[in-house]
């Protein structure tokens, strides 16, 4: 058949496909295109038929754009994350958080071993916390929490508008951060190792240094709610980083490259959790923590309530067959 | 692009001079992608710099107007932008941050298919390891070495970012009186000529000349004469001769 006469016969059909394609491409949620997989079927024949037949560039080139345009609509993947995010957070994610115990449980020694050790060694060897943080900013710190000095160094109750302030403050940082955790591991892990047991020290340092001048009473219930929260968020999100150092160490039977895709698909869902823990935690701080009418010994009971509650949610959330949709 | 799809029964493929991507399709059709390389995606990654500063610049000065309340909004706008701009662009906009859509270029699968928001995130987290030591120094030498030009959030998302297609215009045929060949010709020999006729409005009359009268001496016609015989022989090959 000569090119003009395949050209006619067809014509009216590639310009109805191509109309759908930029309905598909305006509005995803487009329904009633039945017809759409068949016709697009249709199209990669003639694309076919036209480069057996040595038609030419022009023709072979244009029905070649439509064929990638209706490929990128018909195996479009579906997006894991916006679609179930209620399903994600009661089951998926804390089961991807046991799925992944090994990584969760080192990366939780990293953070917390280097965390309660160096507090310990800074509470009974105090000059060591100068060896990590500078004069100037220990005597910063040490005003922020100075029991004397109404709540916090600051008036004893903040503005709103303060709160709102710190809320962005702690999201900007904490998430920043996690986000470091995580995306240092494809330095073969090692970077996430670095700033586990950096912030780990760093945490440490400060709290082993507040409880040795005593101004734990304002600390300690002052950190305790969000805490639950934020730590355990750290150290998932070590967690997902040592997932993609370990998937270039030990690929196992798969090339790095695909073993690397392989991990990192899982552990970017990990760090979709670590963000939800840190909004939370961020919420917590700028708006509970802060508070200076409860007592300590309110703070101390609802942040073990948080504690129990993160604990509670990884480990058993998601258990059941039937679990929630 | 001239190619037999019939080669000899176990004839090996010469490798292709050109970087093209081959993504072959449940249907059985191999789609060429056209990755970028360096060069076209720092000038991209640059522009959005600039705009980033830009759109930062201009919210800051409204926001410092509103106080604490300004203050709040502008670290949670900082966050944003900086950890967000591209994902949010790439998955809302066909896969092109104004920079990548300035410079022609989008970012898909691997398998040529829209992006989402998990590779997307994951890629554009990833950046902060190809910045490392300095400047994209990572980035840039896993994009130098890679045959499709990645960098190593790519590799880790499986995306690509590729030369977006510019639609076609319908190259004019010179005019010429329709003929058929002298002999049957092969496919690619034909998909030349095809070839020929359609870019000859971009080629000048001497090159064309040129080009023609290689032809001349196996279509037994004198050379002044092999344009238009080869002209003839196209529009024969697309229309009754």
């Amino acid at each position: 058949m000569k090119q003009r006469l395949f050209e006619n016969r067809h014509k009216a059909e590639w310009a109805q496909f191509s109309l759908h394609l930029e309905r598909l491409e305006q509005d995803r949620t487009t329904q009633d295109l039945d017809s759409f997989p068949s016709d697009y079927r249709r199209l990669c024949n003639h694309l076919a038929i036209a480069r057996e037949r040595g038609y030419s560039s022009f023709l072979v080139d244009s029905l070649q754009q439509q064929v990638l345009r209706g490929h990128q609509q018909l195996y479009r993947h579906r997006s894991q994350l916006g679609a179930n995010v209620v399903a994600f957070i009661l089951a998926d994610f804390p089961r991807l958080v046991r799925e992944q115990w090994r990584f969760v449980l080192a990366a939780s020694l990293m953070f917390f071993g280097s965390l309660f050790g160096f507090a310990l060694l800074v509470y009974g060897f105090p000059e060591l916390i100068y060896n990590l943080i500078p004069a100037p900013q220990v005597s910063e710190m040490q005003s922020m929490y100075d029991p004397a000095a109404g709540h916090l160094g600051r008036t004893a109750d903040r503005a709103s508008s303060e709160n709102w302030m710190m809320f962005g403050y702690y999201i900007m940082h904490n998430i920043g951060i996690a986000f470091q955790t995580f995306a240092s591991g494809l330095l073969l892990g090692l970077g996430s190792v670095f700033y586990l047991i950096f912030n780990g020290l760093m945490i440490g340092a400060v709290a082993g240094h507040l409880t040795y001048i005593g101004y734990g009473q304002t600390f300690w219930p002052f950190v305790i709610g969000h805490g639950a929260f934020e730590l355990t968020a750290i150290a998932l999100a070590g967690a997902a980083g040592l997932q993609l150092g370990w998937a270039l160490i030990a690929p196992g039977r798969l090339p790095r490259a695909q073993a690397l895709q392989l991990a990192a698909r899982k552990s970017v869902l990990l760090i979709c959790g670590v963000m939800l823990f840190l909004l939370i935690a961020a919420f917590i701080e700028a708006y509970w923590s802060s508070m200076t009418s409860p007592t300590a010994m309110t703070k101390y009971l609802v942040g073990a309530a948080l504690w129990l509650l993160v604990l509670t949610y990884l480990l058993f959330a998601g258990r059941q067959r039937h679990a929630p949709e | 692009m001239l190619e037999t799809t019939a080669l000899p029964r176990n004839a090996t493929l010469s490798p292709p001079l050109d970087t093209r991507h081959q993504v072959e399709t449940p249907e059985g059709i191999d789609l060429p992608l056209r990755p970028a390389g360096l060069m076209v995606r720092a000038l991209a990654f640059a522009i959005d710099l600039g705009l980033r500063g830009l759109i930062m610049g201009l919210l800051f000065i409204v926001l410092a107007m509103l106080g604490k309340l300004g203050a709040g909004l502008s670290s949670i706008l900082l966050f944003v932008v900086s950890w967000w701009y591209m994902v949010l662009f790439e998955v809302l906009n066909q896969g092109r941050s104004p920079g990548k859509q300035w410079m022609g270029l989008r970012v898909v699968q691997d398998d040529g298919t829209p992006i989402g928001w998990s590779a997307s995130l994951l890629r554009n987290l990833l950046r902060f390891i190809d910045l490392l030591p300095f400047g994209y120094f990572l980035g840039a030498i896993s994009c130098l070495q890679h045959p499709n030009f990645k960098r190593l959030g790519d590799i880790a998302a499986g995306t690509l970012v590729i030369y977006r297609d510019r639609p076609l215009t319908r190259p004019e045929l010179p005019e010429a009186l329709p003929s058929r060949p002298p002999f049957a010709l092969t496919l690619a020999e034909q998909r030349a000529i095809l070839g020929f006729a359609e870019r000859q409005g971009e080629l000048s009359r001497a090159r064309a000349h040129e080009l023609a009268s290689i032809l001349a001496q196996p279509l037994q016609i004198p050379a002044p004469r092999a344009v238009e015989a080869l002209n003839g022989i196209a529009r024969g090959l697309l229309g009754p001769a």
